[in-house]
């Protein structure tokens, strides 16, 4: 048992090592930070410790932006989920001998630049973009086109994110019994029955580790709501990286990244063990 | 469940398409005659000649590769190891696995800040090239875990006990059973942690020193003052272009070898 316990911490001790130095220290420090008194960006975090910076961030004021962010989380989600599903479970079903073919074409697209793709939104959903023009054939085109919408960041965030949906999913769906699908139909329930006491917790575990995936990250992206959203568009990541960038106000930027820490963690305790074994 | 796929695949390949729309348009926008992206005016291959001059580009295309190639092979090399020391249970398996989720799961931007105010107020670590490989490591690390360990989980352990019970010595029966088994799993983690930091525009922002700017941050940078410029949709067309290419060869050989082993094993 020990020799097993040994054996085990040896082979992970370079990775915990890593993660110690380059990630965990890192983020103490931001904890450290956040209670710091403003500074002036280049010394050491300033004593005296205050709370200063989490009151100014539980202000009121930001309380849009941190509802904004989590109405884009949450959409993206859920339109991970929906698009990420149906392709995990044919790819996993139908796929035949092309599985690992078609989940590697999942990943080609995110082998272009990450800001091209998303010029490459911002040029389509423009007002004479290719998707303004086709929806104009049926008449369902919108003055201005779809750039700076909230459907806009929500449609980017959701291109960026759905590989890390669909391979938790997929991974999910490979260790799925198909069996238990046909032996519900033979029992005699129905497809809409079948879908959500069979198959929705037998893939459970890939469900939570894709929302897991997704979420939280699209919490924190700025990048895309910049870009493709309208004229107010700040979130929770915007807020925090203008703090940093600008060198404006490094305890206040810290307290709210220590905010978006606390979500991690109350994401990961509601998520329990289930879905370990996939993530 | 399908009887008829054909609804479920007409969902696939809608959703391939959502996948493959904004490629295929920059496919389309790199031969454009103007600088536009939404308007296309007129073939040219101006924007693939600039590139080819671009020394700007390809000095950060470099850096951005030596970068990618480093960490993704120190990542690969303790994600694989860090995956069997997962393989069997032990007390604290679980608070290994809540560390490891955490890259996954932590916001870039947190990452970034957090590693930014660590290299420079603490650490003393000069931003460049050594904070970014240490940073990238550090991220993408999980991933070639995640997926390392889901192959390794699935193996039999029954196979390496049998090349043991066949006299095997330990590094041989690793070498020649278990490596060969998880081998497709760490190319895909290596592939995973060499895109995401090759990717890379957030953590990556923060840590950049003078002259180590890599392409993303470099593109970012031109891209926030004047738009995105036609050459890097040129670059990003190539760079999917051989992917998928790479992808393709992948395919033939595969089907090739599987073909050669069928026929051998007729003769048999």
């Amino acid at each position: 048992m020990l020799r097993r316990w040994l054996k085990a911490n040896g082979l992970l001790a370079p990775t915990g090592i890593w993660l110690g130095l380059f990630l965990i220290a890192p983020l103490v420090v931001v904890v450290e930070f956040s209670f710091a008194t403003r500074d002036t960006g280049v010394a050491r975090a300033v004593l005296p410790w205050t709370t200063q910076a989490y009151l100014t961030a539980l202000d009121p004021a930001f309380l849009p932006i941190f509802g904004r962010t989590l109405a884009y989380a949450g959409a993206t989600t859920v339109a991970c989920l929906l698009l990420g599903f149906p392709l995990a479970w044919f790819i996993s079903r139908h796929g035949g001998r092309y599985r690992t073919v078609l989940l590697a074409a999942v990943l080609i697209p995110f082998w272009s630049s990450y800001l091209a793709r998303i010029y490459a939104w911002k040029a389509l959903l423009d007002g004479e973009g290719l998707v303004n023009t086709v929806l104009g054939w049926v008449g369902l085109d919108r003055d201005g086109g779809f750039l700076l919408t909230h459907g806009a960041v929500v449609l980017g965030l959701t291109y960026g994110f759905l590989p890390f949906m669909v391979l938790p999913l997929y991974v999910a769906c490979e260790r799925f019994d198909f069996r238990l699908v046909e032996a519900s139909y033979d029992l005699g329930h129905g497809r809409v029955s079948t879908f959500f006491r069979i198959v929705l917790p037998g893939v459970m575990s890939g469900v939570l580790a894709g929302s897991l995936l997704v979420l939280v990250p699209a919490a924190g992206d700025f990048v895309t709501p910049k870009l493709l959203g309208g004229v107010d568009q700040s979130t929770f990541g915007s807020v925090i990286d203008d703090q940093f960038r600008g060198g404006n106000n490094w305890p206040l930027g810290s307290a709210m990244a220590v905010l978006l820490l606390v979500l991690v963690v109350v994401v990961l305790v509601l998520r329990g063990r289930r879905g370990e074994d996939v993530l | 469940m399908n009887r008829r796929p054909w609804v479920l695949g007409t969902v696939a390949v809608l959703v391939f398409l959502f996948l493959y729309a904004p490629i295929a348009w920059l496919a389309v926008a790199s031969f454009n005659s103007s600088r536009s992206l939404s308007r296309i005016s007129g073939f040219s291959l101006q924007w693939y000649a600039e590139l080819a001059d671009d020394t700007r580009v390809f000095a950060s295309l470099r850096l951005t590769l030596e970068l990618a190639l480093a960490s993704a092979a120190i990542a690969t090399v303790i994600g694989t190891l860090a995956a069997f020391g997962l393989r069997r249970a032990f007390p604290g398996r679980g608070l290994w696995t809540v560390l490891l989720s955490l890259p996954l799961v932590v916001p870039e931007v947190v990452m970034g800040v957090a590693m930014l105010g660590f290299f420079v107020k603490l650490a003393g670590v000069p931003l460049g090239f050594g904070a970014l490989l240490f940073a990238h490591v550090a991220f993408s690390l999980s991933f070639v875990v995640v997926v390392v360990r889901s192959r390794v989980s699935g193996m039999d352990v029954r196979m390496e006990e049998a090349a043991a019970d066949l006299g095997a010595s330990p590094f041989t029966a690793f070498r020649t059973v278990t490596l060969p088994l998880v081998a497709p799993a760490v190319a895909a983690g290596a592939a995973f942690a060499f895109l995401l930091s090759f990717d890379d525009v957030v953590i990556s922002s923060y840590l950049t020193g003078v002259g180590s700017t890599t392409l993303p941050v470099f593109v970012y940078a031109q891209a926030s003052k004047r738009g995105i410029s036609p050459e890097i949709v040129a670059l990003s067309t190539l760079m999917v272009a051989a992917t998928a290419l790479l992808l393709v060869i992948g395919v033939v050989i595969a089907s090739w070898r599987a073909r050669r082993a069928g026929a051998a094993a007729r003769l048999v």
